[in-house]
């Protein structure tokens, strides 16, 4: 199990979003600094990291994890939850979420002496995990637009698993990015519906999480 | 010995066979089953509150006097959530409280039903687990596991919603078993190799001070005596937070007083300038740091604690130790032997004499005066009164509670109850009531204000039904004094709704609860009326009439560091001569 704590390293973050560089800009101090936490604290910028959480399948698990979150303002990016192991009753939820690396460990920490949590390992602390998302997305149209929709469609990899003549509806499975695109594309031809999954991530490599 | 036996009868053999001799509760028509077998039985006795939030603190004060598990046993909807202030404020204290709470029969759960509500919802961010019972054989483990939860690792409240259908089937009943818990295992030991850098670390400290919270009085009388042995060992000097009172004797010469907003001079001080600083049990909570930023910045910190949470959450330190401090002191203790560790004397003695320095600013002289009572004088002469008497305090919350800590010289851990994260109005009485269940010989006293103890008044006819010979000892200045002292101090001295019109007569309504009252309001009198208070063997409300603008210094204002307290005469020189009238003057 990778449960290593302290995520100080920053490989394995993204660039910081316009949303995040404004947070750290609004954090600006109105004193002048006098201490070295005061520093260390601008100098900390949110991180992305994905959290994979094991926890009891048993009634109100999820509300448990997203009431911390809510409870003590922390941002969840994405979350995908099913049970994993049905012998067990054990669930996975996957968290994407952002933060400085303070608050990362915070929320390690936090979703750890949760009663019903089994184990919780940062995905991103390890290296960058293998994340994919599955979309649903309905488009009708017709004439040219709907020919194209079809021809990126298959550009994407996306199959087609609903039709009529009006509409199509594709699944396509990827990186957030892919997805992101793809939906982009598809918006001036015709798309009407979007349906995510949100991230399921492993890490790499033989090791489990 | 697993036997057959209603849902109902599980509550009370649960409880038996966990240990508890005392509950505190309020009846109901979702509760009635287990009431039921209540009175049938007498191994564990039942303390008839009067409002669900006084069975919650009751129950706080039971496990905070005694390191045992209170419970309190309330029916489904208001009276759950009316028990929801003492779960939140046992959470933030972290003292082990299991509430069981009765709910609408399984199949009406959902259908907005009479007494209805979602208790697991409600109470689910104020807990540290709660479970909803939906089978009658589920019923024995999870109330073991909520006794298991409650007091393992960084102790908390839990609830148990039981619906009333379960309550009335038959199931299999299993005692307790010791096998252990599926997913909760808090870590008691604490990693070696971080408490030797540790120990390194405080032997070769220059400016040292110990810092301690109520995590060495929740861990138990053996971290209290390894703190002691540890701290005379080293010779350095300790101060602890609000909740941390009694686990360092307060006469003891090392000892620096309570730090933080209304700590004493001397122990923000050498918090700010120390360069080694030993947390003990306690969480750097925004009352104890002032501005993060500002605090303490030359110094290198050990943090131990049980709940890994606790670490690096506002303060970062450099050696964090996760375990049950008796355990970590423990090992720390050995670990200073097995070295042959030596303190640096010549350091030690330059950092004490800055100490003595600070400590001759007399940081908590006040202007005494003989025709009114000075708060603080009242607590003095309240301590000095039962100093030597077997004396458990309670407080409720505001200037009162800060003048107790500052005043009253706790010598013994589990002697004070006081709300501390939550700082909930209205605590003290009911917690004394639940003190006083526990320790029925005992002096009880609850140091209160005039507003606070309006709050929870009625259970003053808990102690009353129950022989409870509780002192209520109300600080009445006849204001919120300490929303008064902001509302000086930051308002510009609007004294929007604090002043407390109307105040009962409290001897006439100690009269019509059937207790003793007794008032004084001119100084010569007071020690005659505590001698009085103390040889009442009945509850009694003590009405102490003080000086109505008196303000709690020294005080670290919001936003400031540990260095910039406001001292009371630096305050009475300038800011507060021009806030307040003419008639203010006059009183303070």
């Amino acid at each position: 199990m990778k449960t290593t704590t302290k995520t100080a390293k920053r490989s394995g973050a993204r660039a910081p979003t316009a949303r995040t560089k404004e947070a750290v800009t609004r954090r600006a101090p109105r004193q002048p600094p006098a201490s070295a936490y005061f520093i260390e604290e601008l100098h900390d910028r949110p991180e992305r990291h994905t959290l994979a959480v094991i926890v009891d399948n048993e009634p109100g698990v999820l509300a448990r994890v997203i009431g911390l979150f809510s409870g003590r303002g922390y941002n969840i990016d994405s979350l995908t939850v099913s049970e994993t192991e049905h012998a067990k009753h054990l669930s996975r939820i996957t968290i994407v979420t952002s933060g400085t690396p303070m608050v990362l460990a915070q929320i390690r920490n936090q979703l750890e002496r949760m009663v019903p949590v089994h184990s919780v390992t940062d995905l991103t602390a390890g290296g960058k995990p293998l994340e994919r998302e599955l979309a649903l997305v309905k488009v009708a149209s017709s004439g040219q637009d709907r020919v194209e929709a079809l021809r990126l469609a298959d550009a994407f990899r996306a199959v087609v698993i609903d039709a009529t003549v009006d509409h199509f509806v594709f699944e396509v499975t990827g990186r957030t990015s892919k997805i992101e695109q793809f939906v982009s594309i598809l918006a001036p031809l015709g798309l009407i519906e979007v349906c995510r999954t949100g991230i399921a991530a492993v890490s790499r490599g033989a090791e489990t999480d | 010995m697993k036997r057959q036996m209603t849902g109902a009868e599980m509550v009370v053999q649960a409880l038996i066979d966990q240990g508890v001799k005392h509950i505190f509760g309020y009846p109901g028509g979702a509760v009635l089953p287990i009431y039921d077998e209540i009175i049938q039985q007498e191994r564990v006795r039942h303390i008839l509150v009067r409002h669900e939030q006084g069975a919650g603190h009751a129950a706080e004060g039971y496990a905070r006097s005694t390191g045992k598990v209170g419970v309190a046993l309330v029916t489904s909807g208001p009276g759950a959530t009316n028990l929801v202030t003492a779960l939140t404020d046992a959470l933030m204290d972290s003292i082990p409280i299991v509430g069981i709470t009765g709910q609408v029969p399984t199949h009406l759960i959902g259908n907005d039903a009479f007494q209805e509500c979602d208790t697991v919802g409600i109470t689910r961010p104020c807990t540290k687990h709660n479970w909803l019972v939906k089978d009658v054989d589920d019923l024995a483990r999870i109330l073991h596991e909520a006794f298991y939860v409650a007091s393992h690792g960084r102790p908390g409240p839990v609830v148990v919603d039981i619906p009333k259908d379960v309550q009335f089937a038959t199931g299999t009943y299993a005692p307790p078993n010791h096998v252990g818990h599926k997913t909760y295992h808090p870590r008691v030991e604490g990693d070696p190799a971080a408490i030797r850098a540790a120990v390194e670390m405080i032997a070769k400290a220059k400016r040292p001070v110990f810092y301690t919270g109520g995590g060495v009085i929740n861990s138990g009388a053996r971290a209290t005596a390894l703190l002691r042995e540890f701290v005379r060992t080293t010779g350095y000097p300790i101060t602890s937070t609000l909740m941390g009172l009694g686990a360092y004797p307060a006469s003891d010469p090392q000892w620096l007083g309570m730090l933080g907003m209304h700590g004493t001079y001397e122990a923000n001080h050498a918090m700010h300038d120390c360069d080694v600083m030993v947390c003990v049990g306690a969480r750097f909570d925004d009352r104890i740091t002032g501005r993060v930023n500002a605090f303490s910045p030359g110094s290198r910190k050990i943090h131990v604690d049980i709940d890994p949470s606790s670490i690096n959450k506002n303060i970062h330190v450099d050696i964090p130790i996760i375990g049950d401090v008796a355990h970590v002191l423990e090992a720390m203790v050995a670990e200073w032997k097995a070295m042959k560790s030596k303190v640096d004397k010549v350091a030690l003695k330059a950092w004490w004499r800055q100490i003595d320095a600070w400590r001759a600013r007399d940081c908590l002289a006040y202007r005494q005066n003989t025709d009114v009572i000075m708060p603080q004088y009242a607590v003095e002469r309240l301590y000095a009164a039962t100093k030597d008497k077997d004396v458990y305090i309670t407080t409720e919350v505001g200037q009162h509670q800060m003048w107790a800590a500052q005043f009253f010289k706790f010598e013994e851990p589990n002697r004070w109850m006081t709300s501390g994260g939550l700082g909930t109005m209205g605590y003290g009485l009911p917690s004394a009531v639940g003190v006083q269940v526990a320790h029925p010989k005992s002096l009880v006293v609850d140091i209160a204000g005039d507003a606070s103890v309006l709050m929870t008044m009625q259970e003053m006819s808990t102690a009353v039904q129950h022989g409870l010979p509780i002192k209520i000892f109300i600080l009445n200045n006849q204001y919120m004094g300490m929303v008064r002292q902001w509302q000086e101090l930051l308002h510009g001295n609007r004294l929007s709704h604090s002043y407390m019109e109307s105040l009962p007569d409290f001897v006439k309504l100690a009269e019509a609860y059937g207790c003793v009252g007794i008032r004084v309001e001119k100084p010569g009198e007071l020690d005659d009326a505590i001698a009085e208070m103390i040889k009442v063997k009945r509850p009694v409300i003590f009405d102490c009439r003080v000086a109505a603008l008196a303000n709690c210094f020294p005080m670290i204002p919001s936003g400031k560091a540990h260095n910039e307290m406001l001292l009371g005469d630096a305050v009475k020189a300038d800011t507060l001569g021009k806030t307040i009238g003419k008639e203010g003057k006059v009183l303070v």
